[in-house]
């Protein structure tokens, strides 16, 4: 069974059923996975190899007795370190909580267990999820398994390269400006953001609290329905979180794998295309689009006006909830402590403290939000942005009164080399341009793989948005991009990555 | 370093006082504002604590339900708009003891606004007059957590270290703040004083905290400007922090009156700042520069979702509400058949809720008030604390009442059981035991004592015997000072009669 890694979290968990396979040699073989490749991917930050495996011998008696705690019990997943996991060291790719386990467990990181999900470890992601490459780690970039010399995309490349290396089927993201869709795009692998609110955020180490989601990072989309299922519905410790039951996810998959979408209407996003796309990235959505109609949808192109001023806005919101967010670092209660020469004040710790255990980014941030909340600029810019952000929902009622889904480019360009961005900020943020839109509006997004862009054999990813609550309709049309196109390739995008040199 | 200060008069004369005062009321709910941890005073540090009040990253808020139902009955009872809708925000400023470094609070948007309390103060004739002081927001926030800085000092700065206990953090507040009063002139101290003593009044008839002022329950910031008398102006103000005792609510305001005349007659500008009140000096002293630019980055909090109580929910609560306190008092005063007099000192000596509570506890109304406003406000006097902090309940002082009906104990002895339990020595019946303070009214003991002053007073028994009834007063002096007082004076004047009758 060497190539146990290798099957959908759904085929595995149907070996599991079975008794073909056992919860701990699945979660062995991910481990080893892991250990062989995670040398040159770097998709985790910590690997939980004890807790793992005793998780997956508790999956083992429970499956043994019939009686599993979810649809994927025994199946392992990877968590992004901004989920907090008790016992289990979170740092949110941030030095200033270097070495801090958290006391508590994140709702998500509760459900999953309940779930019996083996938790693998700890997945790499840019510095309190600021970044769309995985270079702003403070413990160092992660790979892109399609290229060892590119970025994996962020912020959450470490899960979405953890499932593409096949080093685990399944892992959680979070999506604050399209951190869990790009990636998903760059590195080939499927990634839902789900509606604001529709998954707790309770544990989540918030970045920009107005924006953040979490969801699924998988190959499949049928995968991502299941943990999608698992993980999501109402917390009464998140008072955003949606009351509303969790939509038949799973039940919108089957019934989008039949390839029909008669009926549909798709529209396509006129201002989401065009300059500063690539060409490679731009034909393989024009052949995604062909494939809806083919399909059956009725396609049309639609307008959402506001949505060139969306990115603008967005970094204005999000460093102004970040600064405010991450003032609590401060060496008091956890995480680093810096202590200054002399006879520091708690003043000049924190200072210290500050200097030390935040990332450029980081301070970036802090200090554009900390400016647009002052006061005297606060209308002209946190105010403003906000008002922005009402124009770009009223552009997605618009939309979604013509149509019933949007589509897009999940990303303007492939993965970039490693390094190529990190001294142009604006063209780093430009990477999001196509996901913002859905963050600001609460609405939910989904990445699924459309094939590899012609000048660089690198993964081109298909952005497909519902309206607030229809999350079910991103997994059904998700679902049949993903079997024409599997049916069009011979099998999942994935085979045509190149094989990972294992580490002996 | 000690400022100049103008004497109230000369202040006065020259000078309009404008006063305004910010309120904290911690309210006494089962669990935190944010949390589900216990909202108790007293436990071992930072034993009260969860990740969202120590704001562990990842950790949110939950708005708590009683607490906002506490801060629309404050809101309604003070005559106050409830909003239909509001938010919370966050007040960003760094200090040790605040676990986000912000303070999840209210800013433009507060649950109850524009209200009113009507406030009885004395007049200058020996009557009452009403003053109207306005309020202009009462808002819902949360505690930090409480700092103790070790050292010499006690103060920050010179600190050797410091300790932070986060219990307190998260522990519901509404804050309550009024708008300028003006126009009260030489009264402005008292009014001050006045309105934050009938607010406690009113906060404790709607039973939504505990109003210790000595436990920090009700806090106080005095807001206090000067402008040339008659001039109709609106001076630069300082605001004075954490001013904790009624009392010192209206020296601080005097001080404050006489300290910035002081700096206006020399012609200088009043600096606007906080101030520290010195409740051991009687003094305010700067603290840190504060102006109008002093920048908190207030925003909506992302973490809340918008409150909009429906307009059922505030008729509901309004129907909990207590009597007004004008109605109360005209009713208590009815029922109590206090004078007018003896109605303005109970309420001028705060001991209003005292004596009502002194009342249900079974003592006769004229007996409580004696022993509130004479006894033990003298010894609050003394030791310079408020009447309600007194280590001594209404029931202790209903229950030596009992006492002295019951000729347990006499008056004088009724003092020694007060001493006893304002010592902290347990209860008035522990305190007559402990001591052995019960007035002897077994006959054996008083007889034998009488026997004894009649043979060593002859001259005055035998007017006794002849009638001079009055002269016995004589012998029962005698008989109490052998039994050092404790003996029941009554039965010892019957024992008297009867001996020589």
């Amino acid at each position: 069974m060497s190539d146990l890694t290798r099957l959908t979290a759904h085929q595995q968990a149907e070996l599991l059923a079975t008794g073909e396979v056992s919860s701990v040699e699945l979660t062995r073989a991910h481990l080893d996975r892991i250990a062989a490749v995670d040398g040159a991917v770097h998709a985790f930050l910590h690997v939980d190899e004890h807790g793992a495996i005793e998780a997956a011998r508790a999956a083992d008696d429970r499956l043994s007795k019939g009686e599993p705690a979810s649809p994927l019990d025994g199946v392992p997943i990877a968590v992004k370190d901004v989920i907090v996991t008790r016992g289990l060291p979170s740092t949110a790719g941030s030095r200033i909580l270097e070495g801090w386990v958290p006391p508590y467990d994140a709702t998500v990181t509760e459900r999953l267990r309940a779930g019996g999900l083996p938790i693998l470890g700890k997945t790499n992601m840019d510095e309190f999820a600021m970044g769309s490459s995985t270079e702003h780690s403070a413990y160092g970039p992660t790979h892109n398994p399609w290229d060892l010399d590119r970025i994996p995309g962020g912020s959450g490349g470490g899960s979405a390269a953890a499932v593409a290396a096949f080093e685990a089927p399944l892992a959680i993201g979070t999506d604050t400006g399209g951190s869990i869709r790009q990636p998903g795009a760059v590195t080939g692998t499927v990634g839902v953001k789900p509606t604001y609110g529709a998954v707790s955020r309770y544990g989540l180490i918030a970045l920009a609290n107005s924006l953040d989601q979490a969801g699924p990072v998988t190959r499949t989309v049928l995968d991502a329905a299941l943990l999608h299922e698992l993980i999501g519905g109402h917390d009464p410790r998140d008072s955003t979180s949606l009351t509303d039951p969790v939509p038949a996810l799973v039940e919108a998959v089957r019934a989008g794998a039949a390839g029909d979408l008669s009926g549909l209407r798709v529209g396509v996003v006129k201002e989401l295309g065009g300059e500063g796309f690539q060409p490679g990235v731009e034909a393989r959505f024009a052949e995604s689009v062909e494939l809806l109609r083919d399909a059956g949808a009725e396609v049309v192109e639609v307008s959402c006006p506001h949505f060139e001023h969306a990115l603008a806005a967005y970094y204005l919101i999000l460093p102004s909830e970040a600064s405010s967010n991450l003032a609590r670092f401060d060496a008091m209660r956890y995480g680093l402590r810096v202590t200054p020469e002399g006879d520091p004040s708690a003043e000049d710790v924190m200072r210290a403290t500050r200097d030390a255990g935040f990332g450029d980014e980081v301070k970036r941030r802090i200090i554009l939000g900390t400016y647009a909340l002052s006061s005297g600029y606060y209308d002209a810019y946190y105010g403003q942005a906000q008002k922005i952000r009402t124009l770009v929902q009223r552009d997605f009622d618009a939309a979604f009164a013509e149509v019933d889904v949007l589509v897009s480019p999940t990303s303007p360009t492939t993965a970039f080399p490693l390094g190529d961005k990190l001294s142009d900020p604006i063209s780093m943020y430009r990477q999001d341009i196509a996901t913002i839109p859905a963050n600001l509006a609460g609405v939910p997004g989904i990445s699924v793989p459309s094939g590899v862009a012609d000048e660089d054999g690198l993964p081109v990813g298909l952005q497909v948005l519902a309206p607030q609550r229809a999350d079910d309709r991103l997994y059904r049309v998700g679902a049949a991009v993903e079997a024409l196109l599997e049916e069009r390739w011979g099998g999942p995008m994935l085979a045509q990555a190149p094989e990972l040199e294992v580490a002996r | 370093m000690s400022d100049q200060v103008l004497s109230f008069e000369d202040a006065l004369e020259r000078y309009d006082p404008t006063f305004g005062l910010e309120v904290h009321v911690e309210l006494n709910t089962e669990t935190k504002m944010f949390c589900g941890c216990q909202n108790a005073f007293g436990a071992e540090p930072n034993t009260q604590t969860c990740p969202t009040c120590l704001g562990l990253p990842g950790s949110m808020p939950v708005v708590n339900r009683t607490a906002v139902e506490s801060a629309m009955r404050i809101g309604l009872a003070l005559n106050c708009q409830i909003a239909d809708w509001c938010r919370f925000a966050r007040k960003n400023y760094f200090y040790p003891d605040m676990p986000k470094n912000f303070q999840t609070s209210q800013y433009d948007e507060p649950i109850a606004f524009d209200g009113y309390l009507d406030v009885e103060v004395a007049s200058p004739d020996g009557g009452s007059e009403t003053v109207r002081v306005e309020i202009e927001r009462a808002h819902m926030e949360e505690d930090t957590g409480k700092s103790l800085h070790v050292g010499t000092s006690g103060r920050i700065h010179g600190a050797d270290y410091s300790l932070v206990d986060y219990n307190r953090a998260g522990i519901p507040l509404i804050e309550i703040v009024t708008k300028p009063v003006a126009g009260t002139r030489a009264s402005a101290p008292a009014v001050a004083r006045a309105y934050v003593e009938q607010l406690r009044e009113l906060i404790l008839a709607l039973g939504v905290s505990e109003a210790r002022m000595d436990q920090g329950n009700i806090r106080a910031d005095v807001n206090l400007s000067l402008a040339p008398a008659g001039s109709g102006e609106l001076g630069t103000r300082t605001e004075t922090k954490n001013v904790n005792s009624f009392r010192s609510i209206e020296r601080a305001a005097r001080y404050e009156i006489g300290r910035q005349a002081a700096v206006l007659e020399e012609g200088e500008k009043v600096f606007q700042e906080t101030r520290h009140w010195h409740e051991d000096t009687g003094v305010t002293t700067s603290g840190r520069a504060k102006s109008d630019a002093d920048d908190y980055r207030y925003f909506p909090e992302p973490d809340l979702v918008p409150l909009a109580p429906s307009r059922e929910w505030v008729n509901e609560l309004r129907t909990t509400l207590p009597e007004p306190p004008r109605e109360r008092r005209a009713r208590l005063q009815a029922e109590w058949g206090f004078s007018d007099l003896e109605m303005r000192d109970t309420v001028g000596a705060g001991a209003l809720v005292l004596v009502e509570q002194t009342v249900a506890a079974g003592a006769p109304a004229q007996a409580a008030r004696k022993w509130w406003l004479g006894e033990l406000a003298r010894r609050a006097n003394e030791t310079e604390t408020e009447l309600s902090a007194l280590p001594i309940t209404p029931a202790d002082v209903a229950r030596v009442q009992a006492l002295v009906d019951a000729r347990t104990i006499n008056d004088k002895l009724a003092r020694q059981v007060l001493d006893g339990v304002l010592a902290g020595e347990g209860d008035p019946d522990e305190v007559v035991a402990a001591r052995g303070l019960a007035v002897v009214s077994d006959d054996g003991a008083l007889s034998a004592a009488v026997d004894e002053a009649i043979a060593a007073n002859p001259d005055v028994a035998d007017k006794i015997r002849e009638g001079k009834l009055n002269a016995a007063g004589a012998l029962i002096g005698a008989v109490m000072k052998s039994m050092k007082g404790q003996a029941d004076a009554a039965r010892v004047r019957e024992l008297i009669l009867e001996k020589l009758g």
